[in-house]
């Protein structure tokens, strides 16, 4: 037995806290700051406790936008955010599986080929193929387009990866049954896969969420429209212009917004978030 | 490792299956990635009217800029720095939770959220914090005669960048390490204390060997996401500057071509680039055990 000492659970407990505190500030300080006037948070002594304002900056920043830098409310980014976002999950989780079972349940020439043809594109993210990658979605005439936002992103290596890798665990006997029963690939697919991946597929759909959130370069490169750009890459824009004319506390009430969703998911679904995550870096 | 039950009569519809993956693959990556290293052997003008085949020429500019050299160095200070201290400060935290405390699994929700914030948001929340005229914690740090700029002092620019980096990063390393220390059996650790050692001795002399793995591939992990995530951050903060102090490798990529300027010499940057992927990734899967347990 390992001797147990009250002080070293104090330190603990006091090490945590101290950590669960430096995590939480800079957020609060957000929260803080999107419920106070303009005045107040420019003057830089603003309170560390609420102000008046949170109903009145909300509103603007969603529904009317800012009087001078940033014109175009939040409401329609977010809904881009959304719009992308699932894009990417869900199509990103529809092609994957699909050509994992390829990859896993069929043998034909070039299957190896195939495989390792999606398996290198893990290795290059969109940022070192910025400008091609541009180019090529300007000439499809992709700009500005909830396509241009999405299909770029769904490209890569780790939803095939795993489900290659959940389908590998699933026993021979299954497949060899629902064969005995009559069925074809699709039935099998259907009836006896697809229920089983159920955990894989939400897990990968919590990680790929997150993940097409959160996109930045890609978002700024390729909308021109105030309309088209998503949250994350709006909030930047607010703050384009001399210090003095940024309306800080719209910007922060937009980093609020910007954090809720994605920051929802991990809290509520903590298990397959973990999940997720632990997995796709397998 | 291969499946025996197999389909064998269809001949088509491994193909069909496969289509969407590989052409959104060979659209938006293979083309792309082909054409930036095509790109990297021409010189174009910034219309893109004209363009000539130059040979090595855009290398031989690239490797003759000292600004290349300058961001070389400062993603390398950006790397060590983030990469450091996330995972020394993580490793603090996880060990704390991991000392079968009654609130761990409290704790480890409020750590871990801080991974799904955008680096563009942290970004911006750690500008406000800190920013020279109303930053709240700006006063007190010029308070201590510090004078504090970022917006003009390129090392408190990337002080505010490497912040910003590690708060975001600790969330990922703190997870991956909690899962590592707690698939150490617990009978090792009630050995060395039986010996005798004290919880600092156990600590280095029997935790942390075990869990360098777990160590090794979050060194990989948090290499790619400094040379790559880190983006939105830079760009939110500092936007490279101030005078290129944090104008790391990738945000050159970025703002070399912008707007049609050097498109070549991005092109050439983009290859760099991705022959450093490359060997970190192979690093990755020829040395890094992958047994990490949650």
């Amino acid at each position: 037995m390992v001797e147990h000492r009250p002080w070293n659970d104090i330190i603990a407990y006091a090490i945590l806290t101290l950590g669960v505190f430096i995590v939480a500030f800079p957020v609060y300080v957000a929260v803080i700051a999107s419920t106070h006037d303009a005045a107040t948070v420019v003057g830089g002594r603003m309170p560390l406790s609420p102000g008046g304002h949170a109903l009145e900056n909300y509103y603007r920043a969603v529904f009317v936008g800012g009087s001078r830098t940033a014109p175009e409310p939040v409401g329609q980014l977010l809904l881009n955010s959304f719009i992308s976002a699932i894009g990417i999950a869900v199509g990103k989780i529809c092609i994957s599986i699909l050509s994992a079972y390829a990859v896993v349940y069929f043998r034909f020439p070039f299957r190896k080929t195939a495989f390792w043809i999606i398996f290198v594109t893990l290795m290059l993210p969109v940022e070192v193929r910025i400008y091609p990658t541009y180019k090529v979605v300007a000439d499809l005439r992709m700009l500005d387009t909830y396509a241009g936002l999405i299909l770029p992103l769904i490209a890569s290596a780790t939803g095939t990866l795993l489900f290659r890798q959940f389908f590998m665990t699933v026993p021979d006997e299954l497949l060899e049954a629902s064969r005995i029963d009559g069925a074809g690939p699709f039935r099998f697919f259907w009836d006896t896969l697809l229920p089983l991946s159920v955990t894989t597929i939400s897990a990968l759909f919590v990680i790929q969420f997150i993940y097409g959130w959160n996109q930045y370069l890609w978002p700024l490169l390729i909308t021109t429209q105030d309309s088209m750009q998503t949250i994350v890459t709006g909030i930047k824009k607010m703050l384009v212009t001399t210090d003095e004319l940024a309306e800080w506390q719209l910007a922060m009430a937009t980093a609020v917004l910007a954090m809720l969703p994605p920051v929802a998911v991990v809290i509520f679904m903590q298990r397959l978030f973990v999940r997720g995550l632990v997995e796709t870096e397998k | 490792m291969e499946k025996s039950a197999v389909f064998n009569r269809s001949k088509l519809l491994p193909y069909a299956l496969l289509a969407p993956q590989l052409i959104i693959t060979f659209v938006f990556f293979y083309w792309p990635a082909s054409q930036a290293v095509l790109q990297s052997f021409k010189r174009e003008d910034a219309f893109g009217l004209v363009s000539e085949f130059v040979g090595l020429e855009n290398y031989q500019a690239l490797f003759a800029q000292p600004e290349y050299y300058k961001a070389m160095l400062v993603t390398l200070v950006f790397s060590t720095l983030v990469a450091g201290l996330s995972l020394s400060i993580a490793l603090l935290f996880a060990s704390q939770a991991d000392k079968n405390l009654k609130a761990a699994q409290a704790y480890k929700t409020f750590m871990i959220w801080p991974y799904a914030v955008a680096p563009a948001v942290a970004g911006v929340l750690w500008f406000f914090i800190f920013h020279p005229s109303l930053g709240t914690l700006a006063r007190p740090l010029r308070g201590l005669g510090l004078d504090w700029n970022p917006l003009l002092n390129g090392n408190h620019a990337m002080t505010l960048v490497v912040m910003s980096a590690v708060w975001k990063q600790i969330a990922y390393n703190f997870l991956f390490f909690l899962a590592g220390l707690q698939s150490i059996p617990k009978s090792v650790i009630e050995a060395g204390a039986i010996d005798g050692a004290g919880p600092m001795r156990r600590f280095w002399t029997i935790i942390f060997p075990l869990l360098s793995p777990t160590t090794f591939f979050l060194l990989v992990v948090n290499i790619v996401y400094v040379f790559f995530d880190t983006f939105g951050i830079i760009d939110a903060v500092t936007g490279g500057g101030p005078a290129g102090a944090t104008t790391t490798m990738v945000y050159k990529v970025y703002a070399d071509g912008r707007l049609g300027g050097d498109l070549g010499g991005s092109a050439a940057q983009s290859v760099v680039l991705m022959v450093i992927v490359v060997a970190l990734t192979a690093v990755q899967f020829k040395y890094v055990e992958r047994k990490v347990q949650y």
